[in-house]
């Protein structure tokens, strides 16, 4: 299973496996990781599953989709490398994937 | 004040459960008044997710969450539901009759015998965006919605968003507004293309200021706005004079004044017991995913199940003298004549 690492804000970082298929967001649910509140459960309705894809990732992952691209004005210091993590899936191709968890999520 | 309205229940929040508990209330003749903070029924599906698939409601292998509220609202309608939109209950207090007063936002009463707690995640409201110091603002220098045009003449306004609700105040505000300046993350806006059109040619005009760029502070005396601090995508930072600010960042769910009404609560959701869905309090019922019990799974289908077992309660505290007979709408006349199908 690929590997994803979530770096909590100001927190060490932690590891978790993650299914293919699934999303970064569901991934970091199962996990606990602090900070990703998903408030409305996935549907890319909330912005409050953001975070910022480290250098180099960015690419691999690709740029948000309209609807994403427009919840994101709805998100807290918004950054070029900024995605919502629930509209994010999971592929073999991002193993190793590393995301950044903002200090608030608005 | 407008006369105080008399029911047999009000049902606060008309999401999928408050739109089901009608149904089953109805069929043991009780009539219903539903207040929605939002101008349409249908809560989060309504308004999160009318678009999405829904996969566990029994019978549909999929249904639309939109679809799904259409649905109910069709096969409640032989109840004659009476809605009120836009309005967040306030008050919910005990009369000495044993009624419950309900008061609105807006000034709507209600004398109601039951009361029914079906707001899902609690009440949308506006998004306050994590600013250093922004409460202090509110009220008197930073505002969510407009109430008063007048608070706004003359003065140096700087919106925040990209959707209609920005746009719409820049056009509205701008003729009586000393200045006004729209602030976006990005040069694109997701608002209607006719209101983007109408705020670009302003831009043109030199009659709005618009600039690209995220808040980064405010600056101001007391609860006095006096700037906002912008973060350009360049990384530099302008403040733009500033007097008003209102920032539109979306809608997100409070529990809001329920906290306040006496009821046990759980983490924010309400105690009830498992075989009626009351509350703490006699006569108010609370269902759907703003309820907490042990074992409490929030989904659609539990919400409708509680709205069945509360809808029986209700009714015996409404008519308490009326034996019960329970009955199935498959074979039961008299349930076929309320649905107006026999």
């Amino acid at each position: 299973m690929p590997k994803i690492t979530f770096v909590p804000y100001r927190q060490e970082e932690i590891t978790v496996e993650a299914e293919i298929g699934s999303t970064v967001m569901e991934t970091a649910v199962r996990n606990g990781i602090p900070g990703i509140e998903a408030e409305c459960g996935g549907a890319c309705a909330c912005a409050t599953c953001h975070v910022y894809v480290e250098d180099g990732w960015y690419e691999k992952v690709g740029a948000p989709q309209p609807m994403e691209e427009d919840m994101l004005d709805f998100a807290w210091e918004v950054k070029p490398n900024s995605r919502l993590s629930c509209q994010m899936k999971v592929t073999a191709e991002l193993d190793g994937l590393v995301v950044h968890v903002p200090e608030r999520q608005a | 004040m407008s006369e105080r309205i008399s029911t047999d229940v009000v049902i606060i929040g008309a999401g999928p459960v408050g739109l089901f508990a009608v149904f089953e209330l109805g069929l043991l003749d009780l009539k219903c008044h539903l207040i929605d903070i939002l101008d349409k029924p249908g809560g989060q599906c309504a308004e999160l997710y009318p678009e999405k698939p829904i996969y566990d409601i029994p019978a549909y292998p999929v249904i639309g969450a939109q679809e799904l509220v259409d649905k109910l609202q069709e096969q409640i309608k032989p109840f004659g539901p009476i809605f009120h939109y836009g309005q967040q209950v306030e008050k919910v207090e005990k009369l000495d009759d044993g009624s419950f007063l309900v008061g609105t936002d807006a000034g709507t009463e209600f004398a109601a015998k039951v009361v029914v707690i079906a707001a899902g995640g609690g009440s949308f409201q506006p998004k306050r965006p994590p600013v250093p110091g922004i409460e202090g603002y509110e009220g008197t220098s930073v505002f969510y919605s407009v109430r008063k045009m007048d608070a706004f003449r003359d003065q140096s306004i700087v919106i925040v968003g990209g959707g209609d609700s920005a746009l719409d105040w820049t056009l509205n505000l701008q003729p009586i507004a000393k200045r006004v300046t729209l602030v976006h993350r990005r040069d694109d806006f997701r608002g209607a293309p006719h209101s983007v059109d109408q705020m670009r040619a302003l831009v043109a005009e030199g009659k709005v200021d618009l600039v690209i760029g995220q808040i980064a502070g405010l600056e101001g005396e007391g609860a006095d706005l006096s700037g906002v601090v912008i973060k350009k995508t360049d990384g530099s930072t302008v403040t733009i004079p500033a007097t008003r600010m209102m920032p539109f960042f979306g809608l997100t769910m409070k529990l809001g004044p329920i906290a306040q009404w006496g009821l046990n609560l759980t983490e924010n959701l309400i105690a009830v017991d498992t075989e009626k869905f009351e509350t703490s309090e006699p006569g108010i019922f609370a269902i759907g995913d703003i309820n907490s019990y042990p074992g409490k799974l929030k989904l659609i289908l539990s919400g409708f199940h509680e709205a069945a077992l509360m809808a029986q309660a209700a009714k015996r505290i409404v008519d308490p003298t009326k034996r019960l007979v329970f009955q199935y709408t498959t074979s039961s006349t008299s349930l076929q004549k309320k649905l107006g199908v026999n």
